[in-house]
């Protein structure tokens, strides 16, 4: 006797082995529905299983790592990871072959294309291929200017061995950059080390850089000083209601709270400014290596080109 | 089983070795073009076709899309492209008319290793193993669709052997291949056809698009069978030959079940000639 499986019509035909080896008194038909309904309690049980543990893996195995960048055009990553499907059209009519499909086991999510800006870095095409090659839209077709691409954000991690940073003029990732004096420009600080020097520190503008990765590619030290990562690790947010009290007084042409009292900075009186950031250039303490170009241990542009221009008095003896 | 007298005409003429494999050669031709029109361009610069298996453009102008994965963008919640919508619903069309489980038999290079597995299989005797129940595709199938649809993301893709492979095969491999030996090791030892006939879900997926092919394959000699089980032995999903070839539940000869590959290899082996290939409505039976 057969019995039809709902599912897929196939003939199960196993009704009367049972019934023959048997010794308890069980009807052939009641056997073979006990078989039938393990049976699919099994594979429904193994196919739920194998379903959420691909599920899981998705999930836990989805962050991008730090040197994995996107082709131009991505969607931010949660909703690629919905619409890539992993054909690798952007690979092939990227005239560079700077992207690549991640395998089973990398740490980016298989089969999804980046590139890796240390090993070859985006040319930034004007006509953007990759992203008319994409079928699904996860290279958004919105996007026409390349300069408009938002891979990454680079960051100059390392100040320790950046060579500008110690007071050389390398500005090698200054000059390479597509969008060069935009993305990337090199702000002028006194050299406290040398006291008589500056420092021409390159500084990324996070509303420019397109993460091209040409900075980080170039960086002429072993291992690079500036990298690019992908977005969501390079770069911070204030909290959505802080506002630059600057920049609303320059909005609205006056501050708006209105004049506030000057008071006298008590204690410093024929110091140099006051300055504790000077104290701290001295202290042979390593700066944060996240610690942004504006915070210490050098004094901010602003503060460089107001109150410091007589020279600080760093201490230092030749 | 077989202890029916074996009824041995002496008309029968040896065939010959091109006879016995012509199928079997096609099925291989057919699947070495279809990776060989993806390997062309980055071997020789000869672009015919671009991607792979999940996506594609060939000569620059037909876009290819796999229906199942463009289901699951769409319920992730991406409305892809039309591009990527066009080429889903040629494929879809394509595969509808000449049969789902064509795909399996005459493009998927899955199917090269599982039926490897299943030719070691016969030729070490191994006969050990638990089979899962052949609904379990179907139960894994309708998973992946629940898992993209709760994780908004495809992530069956993370480790669908069926992609890793032809992707790894164009543009390049490492860690797949331990999901592809694995398939073969456990269709050799664990189940007979374990993965092509009782787990993948794409399997189950063109299956399930097979109920109107107009490509089949009839038992339409057989009157002529002499119950060798040849047929049943070689064929990956042997339920589906009963039916037309002994008339159990049907009276025509035709093979219906959307579950056959159409890879014709029950033709080449049947010293008796009972099969060929024909289409839906050829119900001539000798
Ligand atoms: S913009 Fe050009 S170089 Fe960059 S990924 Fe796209 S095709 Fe390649
Ligand atoms: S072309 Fe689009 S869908 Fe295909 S791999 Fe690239 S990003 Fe993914
Ligand atoms: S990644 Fe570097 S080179 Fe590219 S735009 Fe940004 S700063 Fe310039
Ligand atoms: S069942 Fe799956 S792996 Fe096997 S041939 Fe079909 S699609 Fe390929
Ligand atoms: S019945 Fe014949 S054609 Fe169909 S799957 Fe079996 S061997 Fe292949």
């Amino acid at each position: 006797m057969g019995r039809a499986c709902p599912l897929n019509g196939l003939i199960v035909d196993s009704a009367r082995q049972p019934a023959r080896k048997s010794t308890v008194a069980e009807s052939p038909a009641s056997a073979a529905r006990r078989r039938f309904i393990n049976g699919v309690a099994a594979a429904a049980g193994g196919g739920c299983l194998l379903a959420l543990g691909a599920g899981l893996y998705s999930r836990s195995a989805s962050a991008l790592p730090a040197q994995a960048l996107r082709p131009p055009g991505a969607l931010a990553e949660d909703d690629f990871l919905a619409a890539c499907v992993r054909c690798g059209l952007c690979v092939r009519d990227c005239p560079y072959h700077i992207l690549k499909l991640a395998d089973l086991g990398e740490p980016v999510p298989t089969g999804t294309p980046y590139f890796t800006a240390r090993q070859i870095p985006c040319e930034m095409c004007d006509d953007i291929p990759c992203v008319k090659a994409c079928p699904t839209g996860a290279l958004d077709r919105e996007l026409t200017d390349i300069n408009q691409a938002r891979m990454g954000l680079a960051a100059l991690v390392d100040h320790e061995s950046c060579l500008n940073f110690l007071g050389l003029r390398c500005d090698v990732c200054y000059r390479v950059c597509p969008v060069i004096d935009k993305a990337i420009t090199l702000e002028t600080q006194h050299n406290p080390r040398s006291d008589r020097h500056a420092m021409l520190l390159p500084t990324v503008h996070s509303d420019a850089c397109t993460g091209c990765g040409k900075c980080e590619k170039s960086c002429v030290l072993p291992e690079a000083a500036i990298k690019v990562f992908p977005r969501k690790l390079a770069q911070g947010a204030l909290p959505a209601h802080y506002r630059k009290g600057w920049e609303e007084k320059a909005r609205h042409g006056g501050s708006l709270i209105g004049e506030q009292v000057e008071l006298p900075v008590r204690g410093f009186e024929g110091s140099t400014a006051g300055r504790s950031a000077t104290e701290t250039v001295v202290a042979p303490v390593a700066p944060a290596p996240s610690a942004a170009p504006s915070a210490a241990p050098v004094p901010s542009p602003k503060e460089a080109s107001g109150g410091l221009r007589r020279g600080l008095d760093s201490h230092w003896k030749p | 089983m077989a202890s029916l007298p074996v009824s041995s005409s002496d008309s029968d003429v040896p065939r010959s070795l091109w006879q016995r494999q012509r199928w079997l050669v096609l099925r291989r031709l057919s699947q070495a073009l279809v990776l060989l029109a993806f390997l062309a361009g980055p071997w020789f610069g000869l672009w015919i076709a671009k991607g792979n298996l999940s996506s594609s453009l060939t000569l620059g102008v037909l876009p290819l899309t796999d229906p199942l994965l463009a289901l699951q963008t769409l319920l992730t919640g991406h409305l892809p492209y039309a591009a990527a919508l066009t080429g889903a619903a040629i494929v879809l069309g394509f595969y509808l008319l000449v049969g789902g489980r064509v795909f399996c038999g005459w493009v998927c290079p899955v199917n090269v290793v599982t039926d490897a597995a299943a030719w070691t299989r016969r030729r070490l005797g191994i006969k050990t193993g638990r089979v899962p129940d052949a609904a379990t595709r179907y139960w894994l199938l309708g998973g992946i669709l629940v898992a993209a649809a709760v994780t908004g993301r495809l992530a069956w893709e993370w480790v669908n052997p069926v992609s890793l492979l032809h992707r790894g095969l164009i543009f390049g491999m490492g860690g797949g291949l331990f999901v592809i030996a694995g398939i073969f090791v456990y269709d050799v030892l664990v189940a007979s056809r374990g993965w092509c006939g009782h787990l993948c879900p794409m399997g189950a997926f063109y299956g399930l698009l097979g109920r109107t092919a107009l490509l089949r394959v009839s038992a339409a000699k057989r009157s002529a069978c002499d119950d060798c089980m040849d047929c049943f032995t070689v064929c990956p999903e042997p339920q589906v030959i009963r039916p037309a070839l002994k008339a159990v539940g049907q009276a025509g000869p035709l093979i219906l079940s959307s579950d056959c590959t159409t890879c014709g290899r029950c033709i080449d082996v049947c010293d008796k000639q009972v099969f060929k290939m024909t289409h839906r409505f050829d119900q001539r039976s000798e």
